[in-house]
C-alpha cells in the first residue's frame, strides 16, 4: 500500500497580515490553498517542501471578483467555478470563464484557484495566456507592502516567477478589452486533460496572441501580432506563428504537432468564419 | 505474501501500513533533532498527529492522524468508510470524489486537516439501510458499472450533479462527470442512468 506523503507542517493561515508575516519568517512556506497540483507532486513522491502554508481559510477575503476603476479584479483564491460562475467574468471577460471551464473536472474546478494557476506557472496552464493577452496585472503582497507586476513580466522562466518567497499573490487585474477576445484549446479529450496547445487572444485594431504549451513559459506572439495588424494575408500570418513558437517534443505531443495546430488556432481566430 | 490467519486482508493491510508510515517517519524526525528545520514549529502543525473531529455523513467522527494524511486515507484508513476508492491518488480520475460542504471534490488532494468544520458526505451516506438512492438503483437499471472500482466516485458526482440541475441536458451530464475516468467505458449507461434519476426524481416515474 502507497503511503501518502513524507512528514509535513502545515499552517493555517488566520489572516493576511499572519499569512504574510510567516512569509516573512519563514520564506520557505509553500503557499497552497486548492491543492491541485501541488498534492499531485506530493502524492508521486516528487515534492521536496515540506512546510506549508494553507491560504484557503482566506478564501473570505481573497476569494472575490470584483470590478475597480474599470479593471476587473479577480482575488487570487477565487476558485474556476466562482470564475464560471461569476456575471462580471462572463461580461468582461469571458475567455477567462472559458479557461475555467476547459480545466480539469468539476471537482479540480471546485478547488484550483485562479492565483495557484498563475503561481504555479506550468506553460501549459490555461489561464495565463488569457492574462497575457489582455494584459493583466499580477498584485503582489509581503509584510512590506504591495507592488504590481505586468503579466508579461510575472513568469521568468519554466516554472519560475518573479514572486519573492515572501509574497502572495494577492490578485490578478484584467483591464477592459479592447476588441473581441477568443480562447481556444486543445488536449486529448475535452475535460481532465493538461493542453498540447492553448491559445488566448484579442482580435481588434491591437491583435494579441498568447500561447502556451510551446515554450518554457506562456509567450506572446508580437512579430505575429504585427503582421495581422497590417493586415496581411493567412500564409503570412502562419509564417509568423511558424517562426516565433519553438515547441518541443513531449509525453503530451510533439513539436510538429503543436506548430500546426497553433497556426491552425491563430489562423482560425482571425480568419475563420466566427 | 499471504495474511496470517485468522486476520481479514483490510486488518492486515491496515498492520502493514502503520509499519511503514513509523518507518517512513525517521527520517523527518531526526532532522528536527538535529535541528536543521527552523524554529518556527510551535507555530505550525505537523509533523506529528493532531486529534480533530470531521463532520462525516452527518456525525461528528474523531480522527488522529498526521497533516500530512489526505481526507482520502483518513476516510479509507482511519474511518473505514472505503467507498471512496484510491486509484491514481494525483487528482486524474476521480473514483475518490466526495461532496465537501455540496460540492464533489478529489479526497485525494485534500488533507483531512483542513476538512475541519466542513460538511462531509461519502457514497455511503446515499442509501437509506438497503433502500438504494434513485441514482444508485438507476446505475443497477442502466447497467452504468462493469468492473465497479470507478462506481462510487461516479454515483457522488453523479448525485451532486443532481442536486445542482435537477434537470440536466444531456449536454450537462457529460461537462459535470467530466472529471470522472472509467476504464470498462461505462460512460453512456452512466449518461442514461442520471437522466432517468433526474427524471424519477421529478415526479415522472421512470
Amino acid at each position: 500500500m502507497r503511503t501518502a506523503t513524507a512528514p509535513l507542517h502545515l499552517h493555517r493561515a488566520r489572516s493576511l497580515d499572519d499569512a504574510l508575516a510567516r512569509l516573512a519568517d519563514a520564506p520557505d512556506l509553500r503557499p497552497i490553498a486548492g491543492c491541485t497540483d501541488v498534492f499531485v507532486e506530493a502524492n508521486f513522491g516528487t515534492l521536496a517542501d515540506r512546510r506549508f502554508l494553507d491560504l484557503w481559510p482566506l478564501r473570505d477575503a481573497l476569494g472575490r471578483i470584483e470590478l475597480r476603476d474599470d479593471r476587473l479584479v479577480i482575488g487570487a483564491l477565487a476558485t474556476y467555478t466562482d470564475v464560471l460562475l461569476s456575471p462580471l467574468v462572463r461580461e468582461r471577460l469571458p475567455i477567462l470563464a472559458e479557461a475555467a471551464a476547459a480545466i480539469g473536472g468539476v471537482q479540480i474546478q471546485n478547488r484550483g484557484t485562479i492565483g495557484g494557476n498563475v503561481a504555479n506557472a506550468s506553460p501549459a496552464g490555461d489561464t495565463p495566456p488569457v492574462f497575457l493577452a489582455v494584459d493583466a496585472e499580477v498584485v503582489l503582497r509581503s509584510a512590506g507592502g504591495e507592488r504590481r507586476v505586468a503579466y508579461g513580466a510575472f513568469h521568468t522562466g519554466y516554472r519560475a516567477t518573479a514572486r519573492r518567497p515572501d509574497e502572495l499573490i494577492v490578485a490578478i487585474e484584467a483591464p477592459p478589452v479592447d476588441g473581441r477576445p477568443f480562447f481556444r484549446k486543445v488536449g486529448t479529450r475535452a475535460a481532465q486533460a493538461i493542453s498540447k496547445v492553448v491559445v488566448a487572444g484579442v482580435r481588434g485594431a491591437r491583435p494579441a496572441v498568447a500561447v502556451g504549451s510551446i515554450a518554457p513559459t506562456v509567450v506572446r506572439l508580437p512579430e505575429t501580432e504585427r503582421t495581422l495588424s497590417r493586415g496581411a494575408g493567412r500564409d503570412e500570418v502562419r509564417e509568423a506563428v511558424g517562426r516565433e513558437i519553438a515547441p518541443i517534443d513531449d509525453v503530451r505531443s510533439t513539436a510538429r504537432y503543436r506548430r500546426t495546430v497553433t497556426a491552425n488556432l491563430v489562423d482560425d481566430a482571425f480568419f475563420g468564419d466566427r | 505474501m499471504n495474511p496470517p490467519d485468522g486476520l481479514s486482508r483490510r486488518r492486515f493491510l491496515k498492520g502493514v501500513g502503520v509499519g511503514a508510515l513509523a518507518a517512513g517517519a525517521i527520517p523527518g524526525l531526526q532532522d528536527e533533532a538535529k535541528g536543521k528545520a527552523p524554529t518556527r514549529a510551535k507555530n505550525l502543525l505537523g509533523p506529528e498527529a493532531i486529534e480533530f473531529s470531521l463532520d462525516v455523513n452527518g456525525k461528528a467522527r474523531k480522527v488522529k492522524v498526521e497533516p500530512r494524511v489526505t481526507l482520502l486515507d483518513a476516510l479509507r484508513n482511519h474511518l473505514d468508510l472505503t467507498g471512496a476508492k484510491k486509484v491514481c491518488d494525483r487528482a486524474t480520475c476521480g473514483a475518490c470524489t466526495v461532496m465537501v460542504d455540496g460540492k464533489p471534490v478529489y479526497a485525494c488532494t485534500m488533507l483531512a486537516v483542513t476538512a475541519r468544520g466542513k460538511r462531509i458526505e461519502t457514497v455511503e451516506s446515499l442509501a437509506d439501510g438497503d433502500e438504494l438512492a434513485e441514482i444508485q438503483g438507476a446505475f443497477v437499471r442502466n447497467d452504468a458499472q462493469q468492473c465497479g472500482f470507478c462506481t462510487p466516485g461516479f454515483v457522488v458526482a453523479c448525485e451532486s450533479l443532481l442536486r445542482d440541475d435537477p434537470d440536466p441536458t444531456p449536454e450537462r451530464v457529460c461537462d459535470g462527470l467530466g472529471g470522472n475516468l472509467c476504464r470498462c467505458g461505462t460512460y453512456d449507461g452512466v449518461k442514461r442512468a442520471v437522466l432517468e434519476a433526474a427524471k424519477a426524481k421529478r415526479g415522472g416515474g421512470r
